[in-house]
């Protein structure tokens, strides 16, 4: 080890050629990436070598959890057991509301000669790990393409949408949230079923409504709900609720502030829902505004 | 023991390359770590501070090479556009290499005020690749601030890094 040759024999080239080659090689893949998806693999394999250093980083959370759910007390997982047979009574009776509500519908639906709508496939995940990147708002799932995870999917909690699967890795999963920068989600208003879009703007907590005409019928609370016509999120889920609206005149478009439903950093656990491959219908709501469209057999 | 502290590469026996690569693992794994809040932009950037230490102290047995490599691992765990953590990496490597003759000649906190303008030039290099890839805004303030906390561990590094080589050179200067 320490007999060595001097410095000067092996070094192989010099540091100033090695920077320009790493820097070239850099930009090279920079530019590979942004333009064309080609690097995908790439991405992928190293992911898999970095997934048990993940999976290690994690470690220490998941045991504190597991050790604090041990030393649960019984009073509170009595007061938890109310609250949740509470709950599991006010869902009943809204699943029984649902259930008459659904076959009224599918009865409708057939008299219209419409498709049905079916629901898509679920699948649970936990959310792994948090990106470092204060660029975007990403998170990572703890399930990738071995679990059947597409990209593309979208994912929710028990309250609304929270982001939609961007790149999936043998394992894992990266899902880009509904706040991160330029991420849109088509949606309706429950209201009225006036159509838009929602953009993040890159902070959380907050979604904005662009491109709204001044006199649109949009009011402070307005529940935006996925419009389903984009074939990617699945109709009538809870998106955002309209927060702030500012009118003036001066300019074409109303500025709509929406604080989004849903929250990630209130569970653990999400799921991935992926469409059934019918293109889906635009939602109930949204089909009272144009009722002239709607002749019996008229939708393919 | 006075000379030891302030030039230590010479006293001391070289790390193992397996010690090099267990420290760079787990320097992975504490940039791996879970957080949420102010805390995400207080965390420093273990990997980045780790590999300059070796190249500083051990620049032939980790190179730009290693630390461009490190940085693509960053990029895939961050889901960021890939190359550019490499990029910024490599260049820190890069001025750290021409550095290290005068970097060793001070004490470990005049050590670490070198480092921190390397670190900055990471971060200002990582924030106008994504000014244009990704237009989006991130508060400059806080963003700068894991720069500072990365910097400001330095000092400490050569206590925990280099005790594998203090136990295997005691022998021979007692």
């Amino acid at each position: 080890m320490d007999h060595q040759p001097p410095p000067f024999f092996n070094r192989g080239p010099s540091p100033l050629v090695r920077i320009v080659l790493f820097t070239l090689l850099s930009v090279w893949l920079m530019v590979l990436d942004a333009h064309q998806h080609y690097l995908l693999t790439l991405r992928q394999s190293l992911s898999v070598v970095i997934y048990p250093l993940q999976q290690l980083a994690n470690s220490p959370q998941i045991l504190m959890e597991q050790i604090g759910s041990f030393f649960v007390t019984q009073s509170a997982l009595h007061k938890e057991n109310d609250a949740l047979k509470q709950q599991r009574l006010a869902n009943a009776l809204q699943l029984q509301h649902a259930q008459s509500l659904q076959a009224e519908n599918t009865f409708l639906r057939k008299l219209l000669n419409a498709r049905k709508h079916e629901a898509g496939k679920t699948v649970m995940a936990e959310i792994f790990y948090t990106g470092r990147d204060p660029f975007s708002r990403k998170i990572f799932l703890d399930k990738g393409s071995a679990q059947q995870i597409n990209a593309g999917q979208a994912v929710m909690d028990n309250v609304g949408i929270v982001g939609q699967v961007t790149r999936v890795y043998p394992f894992s999963s990266e899902v880009t949230l509904i706040t991160d920068k330029d991420q849109a989600v088509p949606v309706a208003v429950l209201r009225n079923g006036t159509r838009a879009v929602v953009f993040g703007n890159g902070q959380d907590g907050t979604l904005d409504l662009p491109f709204m005409p001044v006199n649109t019928d949009i009011v402070n609370g307005d529940v935006l709900v996925t419009s389903g016509i984009d074939g990617t999120y699945p109709a009538g889920l809870p998106v955002a609720v309209v927060s702030k609206i500012e009118r003036n005149a001066a300019y074409a478009f109303a500025k709509i502030t929406c604080s989004p439903s849903a929250g990630v950093d209130r569970h653990k656990q999400l799921l991935v829902v992926s469409v059934p491959p019918q293109p889906a219908l635009p939602p109930p709501a949204a089909a009272d505004t144009l009722p002239a469209k709607k002749t019996p057999g008229g939708q393919h | 023991m006075s000379l030891s502290t302030s030039s230590p590469q010479h006293l001391l026996a070289a790390a193992s390359i397996r010690f090099i690569v267990l420290t760079l693992l787990a320097a992975l794994i504490l940039n791996l770590l879970p957080g949420e809040g102010f805390l995400l932009w207080l965390r420093p950037d273990f990997v980045l501070l780790v590999s300059l230490y070796w190249v500083v102290n051990l620049p032939r047995r980790v190179g730009i090479g290693i630390v461009w490599i490190l940085g693509l691992c960053m990029d895939v765990a961050n889901g960021t556009l890939f190359g550019q953590h490499a990029l910024a990496y490599a260049l820190a490597a890069f001025l750290v290499l021409a550095l290290r003759r005068r970097i060793l000649m001070f004490p470990l906190w005049h050590q670490s005020l070198h480092i921190f303008p390397v670190l900055l030039l990471v971060q200002t290099l990582i924030l106008i690749i994504n000014l244009f890839s990704s237009s989006s805004s991130v508060n400059l303030v806080y963003y700068f601030l894991s720069s500072l906390t990365t910097a400001l561990l330095w000092p400490l590094l050569p206590s925990i890094l280099e005790m594998p080589q203090r136990r295997k050179s005691d022998p021979e200067t007692a």
